[in-house]
């Protein structure tokens, strides 16, 4: 229904999620989380001391409409990894509390990660706090 | 408000078998949803099935639904 044309909101989104490798969707910053999903969400990677790129999705409400018509998952927080979708704060806990999340985020024998710049030289449509 | 309740009676509703525990305030909702048709799906996809359940009222009438999923036990499992 919606224009199938140009849509910089959403390239800018699918951007954001092929060039981070793990990429946090929350309400708020890390520092600042603007909502308990989110705080636990950013608390487990703090945890596990993962560098992520955040971005906050309050400023616009398109970012949130654009990110779920993309990733088809409706809430907020949202966790990628390697672009792919690894889930909201409730998988992302469970999978913290098995170890498959360390697994996903290949933290096992990490030490050689390479952290990539993720050159912003435009100014982009989303704002993406980053953590790397 | 809404009530967990109907949440609890549109899960079972929804997804063919499912058996839903739903605890909540009105806004924040915590449901454990156990059911034969999560066998062999990823967590995204079960969370999805719930998720759809309630479509664009999640967010907006529904505050926060916070999910867990299960499989029943069955006799082979156990």
């Amino acid at each position: 229904m919606s224009d199938v044309a140009s849509n910089p909101m959403r390239d800018a989104i699918a951007n954001a999620i092929s060039e981070n490798p793990v990429l946090l969707f929350m309400k708020g910053t890390p520092d600042a989380p603007a909502c308990g999903f989110s705080a636990r969400t950013v608390a487990i990677l703090q945890q596990l001391d993962v560098p992520f790129a955040a971005v906050d999705i309050l400023p616009d409400p398109r970012i949130r409409q654009e990110l779920s018509g993309l990733s088809g998952w409706p809430t907020i927080p949202q966790l990628f990894a390697d672009g792919e979708l690894i889930g909201g704060c409730d998988i992302v806990v469970e999978m913290y509390e098995s170890g498959e999340l360390q697994e996903a985020l290949g933290l096992e024998g990490a030490s050689g990660l390479e952290a990539p710049e993720a050159a912003a030289s435009e100014p982009a449509p989303l704002a993406i706090e980053n953590r790397l | 408000m809404v009530d967990p309740g109907e949440l609890k009676q549109r899960i079972e509703a929804g997804i063919p078998g499912a058996r839903a525990d739903v605890s909540g305030d009105g806004h924040h909702f915590e449901a454990v949803v156990e059911a034969t048709a999560f066998d062999g799906l990823s967590r995204i996809a079960r969370h999805k099935l719930v998720y759809d359940v309630f479509g664009a009222e999640l967010g907006d009438r529904i505050h926060a639904l916070s999910i867990k999923t299960k499989i029943p036990e069955t006799e082979e499992t156990r």
